[in-house]
């Protein structure tokens, strides 16, 4: 298994000063750029340890929020190709959705991957529901332009001998020829997220590597989605380097500092759906049906606990939290034993999306939360044996035989996308 | 073309794509064109402007349960699709009425060809930019709440509540339906093609605006500067109406509209 450490960079000494909204309209008048530099250092510095400590990093980007000041990824992985060493440098996302120029993407991509001398993963979004007003894209048609985008980067990233035309329904360049071209060969390992079947399964034909985030013990249904697109496609299992999950984790010697740093690290759930109420859903993001039944009030639940109790990831205790597989939090051996279960449950997961700084966390917290877990979670975590991959997938491919409600579940984690801007 | 009920329209097929029409009315035609938020059979204005004209009143492509064409992303690429339809019913001496964005499909339309028309109504009208690049001509309506926009498009916002909750599914898809083909045509550039303005001295047919006097997603000033770029167009208000004067003032609304679609023609006929 391999553990990426993630933040999203918060401004949180703002987020007590919202009237509603800690997104797009939070005036930038409560950032203080000396308190602003403070804290990137100090976050740089986390991920640096992180390097040294064996981790790999994840990256992402935000815009117009006090709840992650990376509002462009590229900064942030630019730094980090210079000062890290070992580390792979994974983003999750690159919202291609928001972006109007996806031969910028390609260019500055292909310099990171160059720069960090190949040790770049590249997860694509289409971007979250509530920053469409922000980059003014529109929402309506967004999966079409994700899917041209993505493959005119991968085109641009693996032609080498010739300068291409792209004249497609979104995106027109004539003299297409990419400098510097990829240190990976054919191009660095693509990501994505969502929390649809659908969506799922045509990831799985595409082989891309796929996160989830929050869906704790309903993350199953999407894997074996994926695992059944997979092998249709591939004519094998996919093994568990092809799945990811976010989890936060709040880690300590002492069972009752772990629950404080877990409370702590929550403070990410507790602020990131504080955003003014007509941003949340723009049109088009979700389907006709899916807005119809939301404009009756049928709002699918989200996060599940493992003996099925629906809860609000937003507003859960910590124990529920863990309960639910979306917070990892004890002594070392119990964070251990929460993970691998949630890898059992899953039938096979590769990737932890280690969560190990957010909210409130301190620079003295999370590297402790950080040196504590290298130490002592993450060895016993490598050693723990996977499931086996080609007969998980046949459970899956058996499964879907026998249940003809798989729809349902694909519409509920339609909605559940408007949450994380998957694709 | 099927039979448009009181309670179902009937569907007509535009090169391919099948839409939504109701037809009512005997008379000189009357194309209606619906504003953003959709369109219901039972429509008063409808009814009110049949009683003297052949109302022919399409559901846009991509609203109510009208197909939406492949590719189709602009009200310039809506306005072809209705010149089509045009031509298809050989629709002539037509008075094309058009509220908020249906208006915008009007002048999309005039700009191009007024080979068939012979009068336009342009009600709460949008689709041109008339302030400077930093003032908001336009209120920013997907950055509000529904009681918000409702509160900035009516005179009485409780004319425009629906309750979702009580509503045929078939009105509470129609309704998403709406909001999303609204982005589609409206989100980048907002509510307007910035290419129109420069077009619209080419509309040389009688122009009528009509403006609700208590639309605050537009302003009266905003009305009053797109009708004096349309050569000798009419502004008149409507009073104790918002944005959508049809659908809250349906008797004075279609008592305007025939009042100028019945009057002699003026001088600026069809040069055609």
């Amino acid at each position: 298994m391999k553990v990426y450490q993630f933040t999203e960079q918060p401004y949180f000494p703002a987020w007590d000063q919202h009237s509603g909204s800690l997104r797009v309209n939070l005036l930038n008048r409560k950032c203080d750029p000396r308190v602003a530099s403070d804290l990137f250092h100090r976050y740089y510095d986390e991920w640096q340890l992180a390097d040294e400590l064996g981790l790999d990093i994840m990256l992402n980007e935000h815009h117009q929020t006090a709840t992650c000041m990376s509002s462009t990824v590229v900064v942030g992985l630019s730094v980090l190709s210079r000062i890290t060493k070992n580390a792979r440098l994974l983003v999750l996302g690159y919202p291609i959705g928001h972006r109007p120029d996806p031969l910028r993407v390609a260019e500055e991509l292909s310099t990171i991957d160059v720069i960090s001398r190949g040790r770049l993963d590249m997860g694509f979004i289409k971007g979250v529901p509530y920053e469409f007003p922000a980059s003014n894209q529109n929402p309506v048609g967004v999966m079409d332009r994700f899917w041209e985008a993505l493959d005119f980067i991968i085109k641009a990233m693996t032609t080498h001998d010739e300068v291409f035309n792209w004249e497609g329904e979104y995106f027109h360049y004539r003299q297409v020829n990419v400098w510097p071209r990829v240190w990976q060969e054919p191009h660095p390992p693509i990501w994505s997220t969502t929390g649809s079947t659908t969506q799922a399964r045509l990831l799985g034909g595409r082989g891309y590597v796929m996160a989830t985030l929050g869906s704790g013990y309903n993350t199953r249904p999407l894997y074996d989605a994926y695992r059944r697109g997979y092998l249709a496609k591939w004519g094998k299992a996919p093994g568990p380097d092809r799945f990811a999950y976010l989890g936060l984790v709040g880690v300590a010697k002492d069972r009752d500092e772990a629950r404080r740093r877990g409370d702590l690290v929550a403070g990410y759930l507790r602020s990131s759906g504080i955003v003014h109420l007509p941003f949340r859903n723009p049109p088009g993001f979700l389907s006709a049906e899916d807005n119809a039944r939301l404009l009756r009030g049928q709002t699918p639940p989200r996060s599940y606990t493992k003996d099925g109790r629906v809860i609000s990831m937003h507003s859960a205790s910590v124990e529920d939290l863990i309960a639910a597989g979306i917070l990892f939090c004890g002594t070392p051996d119990e964070v251990y034993e929460q993970i691998a279960d949630f890898c059992e449950y899953c039938g096979g997961m590769g990737n932890l999306l280690m969560m190990g700084h957010a909210g409130y966390l301190t620079h003295e917290q999370t590297v402790d939360n950080l040196t504590l877990f290298a130490r002592e979670v993450y060895p016993r975590l490598k050693a723990w044996r996977q499931p086996d991959a080609e007969q998980v997938a046949a459970q899956a491919v058996a499964a879907e035989k026998g249940q003809p409600g798989s729809m349902a579940s694909a519409r509920a984690g339609d909605l559940v996308d408007a949450a994380i801007g998957g694709c | 073309m099927a039979v448009a009920s009181l309670s179902e329209p009937g569907s007509l097929v535009v090169g391919g794509t099948r839409i939504d029409l109701i037809e009512r009315g005997a008379g000189r035609p009357m194309l209606f064109l619906h504003a953003e938020n959709g369109i219901e059979p039972s429509a008063a204005a409808i009814a009110e402007l049949a009683r003297y004209a052949r109302v022919i009143a399409p559901t846009h492509p991509g609203y109510g349960r009208s197909e939406l064409p492949k590719g189709m992303r602009t009200i310039d690429d809506v306005s072809y699709f209705y010149l089509d339809l045009l031509d298809q019913l050989d629709l002539r001496d037509l008075t094309i009425v058009g509220v908020s964005l249906g208006a915008w499909i009007a002048a999309e339309m005039a700009v191009k060809t007024t080979a068939r028309m012979a009068r336009l109504v342009m009600a709460n009208a949008v689709g041109v930019k008339i302030g400077d690049r930093e003032t908001r001509d336009i209120v920013d309506i997907f950055a509000l709440t529904e009681p918000e926009y409702l509160e900035i498009t009516y005179c009485d916002p409780s004319v425009g509540r629906r309750d979702y909750k009580s509503l045929p599914d078939a009105e509470v898809l129609a309704a998403a339906r709406a909001r999303e083909a609204t982005a589609r045509f409206a989100w980048n550039p907002f509510f307007h093609n910035p290419r129109l303005k420069s077009r619209l001295h080419r509309i040389g047919i009688p122009t009528q605006f009509l403006w609700g006097t208590h639309d605050r997603m537009l302003s009266e000033a905003y009305g009053r500067a797109y009708c004096a770029m349309i050569p000798n167009a009419q502004f008149k208000l409507i009073e104790r109406a918002g944005h959508f004067p049809d659908h809250e003032q349906p008797k004075v609304f279609a008592e305007e509209v025939l009042k100028f679609a019945k009057a002699e023609q003026g001088p600026y006929r069809n040069p055609t």
